[in-house]
Formats: structure tokens, sequence, C-alpha cells
């Protein structure tokens, strides 16, 4: 049974057509790295799952629920998807602490007890532990992304959405984010990255979804299509990529 | 004719710098409040609401607050509405006032990162969640000098109340220039009185964009 599952999915931003019928159907606990040059909907399609953009056809639907745009629905989506921004987007006015129990919090309405239970867990998960009180400015961006993982993990979520994680990092510090990653896959998360780490989608993805042009244009196994590309396209990328 | 000596000049001056500035707090206190309601409805995205904003702010930024006086004191009792120049003051001077701080207020939100509005709703907090614990704490931070700063405009704003016949400040000066015949004296003291009044607030004003500035 697919837990997300995307059907001719057509988005346009005014005149410019930018998703043109993506079908996509995501299992529980894959990992699926979304490649592309800039400009081809691979931010776009990850924002069209979790309900931040409106699409205009086709259907989106998470854990058996349609996705749209309606404040409550999103509301509810964001019981089941998670999402880590390429800016962390952490809550620079609170502590790592008070980021990651927030939503728990008010949203879940745990008790507070509970919340920093979960809080401290998810932030030793990510190795973090030590954290607790500091203020974001006061950590590197490799450890901010993380918090940003935490915070998203406390509210046990089916899917995680990637959005360019490391993109935004020195490159010193895209390890450990990545490391983080790959221990969630391995417990068996779902995981829908927007992504340049080429070897990390041949080694801990399981699908590679390459799109060109606001289309899927090639999908399959990491290992075969990313070393025998079937379309020029592809070809093309992988060459401008390596 | 009345001889005023010094002392009583002062005297009388400082007495009525009390209404100047109960004016100035009340107009102050009105206009955050109306402010703060306007700021609401433009935050809620509903292109009603924030064009009824839009106007508002248009409406008393770009007429002058003299203007603005008048239509409170003579045309309201023209509407048959009687009204004291007190509370044509108060009125017009929470129009200004809220009209100036929604906008203030409006650049320090948009200030702050679209991610922050994203994040919070990809955690499902509702809108007003939103508001309350993410954005309204992080924009105050920043609104706080220029809010201050502004608290300045109000106050020299209150002298034109003089024009409608309030007694404050200004108004008080003029009574004592026409039975004294100095003028030179007499505003001199009236805009130092205003001085005392508005540079602490400057200076308090900068001071909290410092600080804010090192905290960044």
């Amino acid at each position: 049974m697919s837990l997300v599952n995307l059907h001719q999915v057509h988005k346009y931003y005014g005149d410019l057509h930018v998703l043109k019928g993506i079908d996509l159907d995501i299992k529980a606990g894959e990992v699926i790295s979304i490649i592309g040059k800039s400009g081809s909907g691979k931010s776009t399609l990850l924002r069209c799952i979790n309900g931040l953009e409106q699409y205009q056809e086709g259907g989106i639907t998470v854990d058996g629920k349609e996705v749209t745009t309606e404040d409550i629905q999103v509301r509810r989506l964001a019981l089941s998807v998670g999402m880590i921004f390429q800016n962390f987007n952490l809550f620079p006015h609170m502590t790592v602490g008070e980021n990651v129990m927030l939503a728990p919090t008010i949203v879940l309405k745990k008790s507070k007890a509970e919340a920093e239970a979960t809080a401290r867990a998810m932030l030793e998960k990510v190795g973090l532990a030590e954290k607790f009180d500091s203020f974001p400015e006061k950590l590197s961006g490799g450890q901010q992304q993380r918090v940003a993982i935490a915070r998203a993990l406390a509210m046990s979520p089916k899917v995680l959405l990637c959005d360019e994680i490391t993109s935004a990092l020195d490159p010193e510090l895209v390890g450990e984010v990545l490391k983080v990653l790959e221990q969630l896959a391995e417990e068996g998360m779902t995981l829908v990255l927007v992504t340049h780490e080429m070897n990390f989608a041949r080694d801990v993805g399981s699908r590679v979804v390459f799109m060109h042009q606001g289309k899927v244009w090639e999908q399959g196994d990491p290992k075969t299509i990313l070393s025998n590309p079937q379309t020029d396209e592809l070809k093309q990328f992988m060459g401008a990529v390596l | 004719m009345i001889e005023f000596s010094n002392y009583d000049i002062l005297r009388n001056l400082l007495f009525a710098t009390q209404w100047t500035i109960l004016l100035s707090l009340a107009a102050f206190i009105g206009g955050t409040a109306v402010a703060l309601t306007l700021t609401a409805m433009r935050l809620t995205r509903n292109p009603a609401m924030q064009r009824i904003v839009r106007v508002y702010v248009e409406l008393f930024q770009g007429t002058p607050l003299l203007m603005q006086m008048f239509l409170c004191f003579f045309g309201l009792s023209m509407l048959g509405y009687e009204i004291s120049a007190w509370g044509a003051a108060i009125l017009s001077l929470t129009f200004f006032t809220s009209a100036f701080l929604v906008e203030i207020w409006r650049g320090c939100i948009d200030t702050l990162p679209k991610g922050q509005w994203e994040a919070s709703r990809c955690l499902g907090l509702s809108f007003l969640q939103t508001l309350r614990f993410i954005i309204l704490p992080q924009a105050i931070r920043v609104a706080t000098a220029p809010t201050v700063g502004f608290s300045v405009q109000v106050i020299k704003g209150t002298a034109l109340a003089s024009v409608i016949g309030f007694v404050e400040l200004t108004k008080v000066g003029t009574m004592l220039n026409n039975a004294t015949f100095e003028p030179f004296k007499i505003f001199t003291l009236v805009a130092l009185i205003y001085f005392m009044l508005c540079y602490p607030l400057s200076l308090y004003s900068k001071h909290l964009e410092k600080k804010f500035n090192v905290s960044r």
C-alpha cells in the first residue's frame, strides 16, 4: 500500500507550467531521491506534497488522505508529514529544546514533561542532547539542521520531506546531517529528498527520480539509473554534476 | 495689565506640559490599540480586510494632521456630535498614530523570513498559534525601537491641538506671548520643554536599536 501517491499532478505559477503531470507512488520505508536541474520542479513537487503549494490538477494522497492547501487540512497533514528546509527555519527566539517541544505541546497537546522527554530523546538521536538549552544562533549550520530534523521527528511523522537540506551547509558539515538521514533510513523512516548528494542517493536511496522540465523523466534503482542513464537529459545532468 | 515674572511664565508652561504629556499618552495608547487591530486585520490575508487597512493608512498618512483635527472638531460638531477640543485632539491623534504604527509594524513583521511561517505551518501550528508563539515575539523585539522613536512624532503632533483651542504647552505659550509680548523668551522655553520630553525618548530608541542589533 502506498504512503504517498501523486496522480497526474499539474501545477502552474500564473502562465508558467511548473509540474506537467507527475505520477509518483511512494511506499512506506522507501528512500526517494529527487534529482534534477534547478527549475525542474523538484522543490515545488515536495511543497505540493505537504500542502505548502497549491496544485491545479490531479491528486495527491498521503496515508490515504487527500492533500489540499486548506488550513485545517494542512494541519492534519502535519501530523503525518515532516518537512526539513534548506535554511533550517529554526525559531531563533527559542532554545533548541523549546524548538523541539513547541509543536508536541501546542499541537499534540502533550504534557510539558512528556514533550520534554520526547524532545530529549529526539535530540539524543541526532547527537545533540547536550544542546537542549542553547539558542540556535550558537550552533553550527550542521547542528542547526540536525535540530530541525529532531523538531520534525518529535511529531512522529510517517514521511519526512527534505528540501535540499545540505545545500546551505559548509562542505565539512554535510556529512553529519547525511549520517542522521542514513540512520533514519535504516530505522525504516520514509524519506523523500530533493538533493544534489549523488553518493547518498546511490548508497542509501532505494529509488532515484530524475525530474526535467516539470516531468518525471526517469526513475528506478539508484545504482542502475545513475550508472546507466537511459536518456540524454539524465546523461547530461550526470555529466554536469560529477 | 498683569505682570508675569519669569517664575510665573515657567510655572504656567510646566503646568500646561502635563496636558501635553497626557494627550501624548492618550494618543499613543489609543493609536497602539487601533494599530494592533489593524495589524491583525492585515495579517488575516483576507483581501477585503487588507483593503480597509490600506485605505485607512493612505487616508491618514496622506492628509495633514491639522486637517484631521479640524475635521474631528468642526466636522463632527456640524454632524451634530458635540465633541470637546480634548476629545477631538485624542481622536485625530489616535488616527494619525495608528496609521503610522501599522506601517512601522508591517515592516517589522515583513522582515521575518517567510520560512518562519512555513516551518510553523509544517509543524501543524494554526495561524493564531503561529502569530502568538513565533511571529509576535520576534516582531516585538524588532518593532520596539522604531515605535519608541515614533512616540516623539506624537508628542510634537500634540502641538497642533492648540489650534482647535485645547490648552496644552503650545497654546499656553501663545497665550503668555499675547500677554507679555516676549515671543523669543517664551517660545524658546516652549521649544526647550518639548526637547526635554522628546530627547530622552530618542536616546532610548537609539539604545534599544543598538541592543537589538548586538543580540542578533
